[in-house]
């Protein structure tokens, strides 16, 4: 397992693994939105928590489709399914190398961008907070879509509209958390009802994955 | 431990391919698939290592014991011939791939990107990938495309290497490679349409 997720890291890293591609469309939305919404500081820290958890869930997004489809393509996924790792292991360990390299430096790089969208001083923690607690669920939920795409040519397409609808909820909590908390409110229930979203995710959905991954296999 | 084939019946979307395959492989044996394009051997060589179920039939001695190398290699053109290679014995929680590189004359490409390989060289870091295993049981698919005859030469003498050492090998192939194994012929068993009505296409 641990051999898998270095392989992923260090895959990511080097040229051509795409690792940057999420970080670089969320700096470009987040860059962009103050000059689509036209000179209103006001209106900007009102809607930046929003604006910041849409761009990170997008970005998120933007690298899904290569998560099982490169593996795929090079046959590495049939012969990792014929090796003594579990199917389910191999694809949560896949999401995780995932979040490192795509959502954690989201999570780290919203706070800078948080300035630029004149994010209220009081909200910064909650946001990384927020992020840190809901980008794993994206992950996830992403390697399971794109576990039920596997296979299919230009599966990205499928891979978004079937992942859209399950982020909808850690979307809701997580901005609410990161508004609440920019707002100056007790951000205590969006959080808890993230972290739970999160947890049974992160419990529930590597099983799904494997399953469907090896249906996808035959 | 021998892998025993019985009555199998395997399928293609759906559709059957061959039915009632049977045959048992020993220790210290090969057998060589024939048969011609189209024939099922891919579907039964993957049905043998558990990447798709039967639809009929048993598979006994299989879990846990294939080393299976299809068509794809499952290279990583950013990775270097050796990383490629220690990360795959490391998933097979295995130590070393030196008797792999010297098997397969990579010593001198090991710290070569895989991506900068031919086409023959890449098959034999596919090839060496077997030998980092540890597992007993070779099912291989056309092991020798792209291939040289030094390299099929190379390739035959880890067979046997690996034959001498307690292991067994069941090889999809057209070539002859040179060693004393038994020939199954697949065209006979090839199933009559629609002779297993049950399809095992249901999602999920």
């Amino acid at each position: 397992m641990r051999a898998l997720l270095i392989r992923d890291l260090r895959l990511a890293l080097r040229a051509g693994g795409g690792f940057g591609l999420g970080l670089a469309f969320f700096l470009i939305v987040v860059v962009l939105v103050p000059f689509s919404v036209g000179p209103a500081p006001e209106l900007l820290t009102r809607i930046a928590p929003g604006v910041l958890w849409l761009g990170a869930l997008l970005a998120c997004l933007l690298s899904l489709d290569r998560l099982l489809a490169v593996d795929w393509e090079d046959g590495a996924l049939d012969l990792l399914a014929t090796s003594p790792l579990p199917l389910e292991g191999v694809v949560a360990i896949k999401a995780v190398a995932h979040w490192i390299t795509t959502g954690l430096p989201l999570v780290l790089a919203a706070p800078v961008l948080g300035v630029l969208l004149n994010l209220a001083p009081a909200g910064y923690g909650v946001l990384v907070l927020s992020l840190l607690l809901g980008t794993p669920a994206l992950s996830m939920i992403g390697a399971f879509g794109a576990a039920l795409t596997v296979g299919i040519k230009r599966g990205g397409l499928l891979l978004s509209l079937l992942v859209l609808p399950l982020y909808v909820p850690t979307l809701i909590f997580g901005a609410e958390a990161a508004r609440r908390g920019a707002e100056g409110l007790d951000p205590g229930t969006p959080l808890l009802m993230l972290a739970g979203i999160t947890g049974a995710v992160l419990a529930l959905m590597p099983f799904a994955a494997g399953a469907v991954l090896r249906v996808n296999l035959r | 431990m021998d892998l025993t084939v019985t009555n199998l019946a395997v399928g293609r979307g759906g559709v059957p391919v061959l039915a009632g395959v049977s045959f048992a492989l020993a220790p210290g044996e090969v057998l060589v698939l024939r048969g011609p394009n189209g024939a099922g051997k891919t579907t039964l060589l993957r049905s043998i290592a558990g990447l798709q179920e039967p639809m009929a039939g048993q598979v006994a001695g299989a879990e846990d014991r294939i080393a299976y190398a299809a068509h794809a290699d499952g290279l990583k053109s950013a990775l270097t011939v050796a990383e490629n290679l220690a990360f795959w014995a490391a998933v097979f929680e295995q130590t070393g791939i030196d008797q792999a590189l010297s098997a397969f004359d990579l010593h001198d490409l090991q710290d070569r990107r895989a991506g900068q390989l031919s086409a023959g060289q890449k098959r034999r870091l596919g090839l060496a990938r077997l030998v980092v295993t540890g597992r007993p049981v070779w099912v291989l698919d056309e092991p020798t495309v792209s291939l040289d005859a030094a390299s099929v030469a190379l390739f035959a003498q880890a067979v046997r290497a690996h034959l001498a050492a307690g292991g067994s090998a069941l090889i999809a192939t057209h070539i002859d490679l040179g060693l004393d194994a038994r020939v199954l012929d697949v065209t006979p068993y090839r199933a009559a349409l629609g002779a297993v009505a049950s399809s095992d296409e249901v999602f999920l």
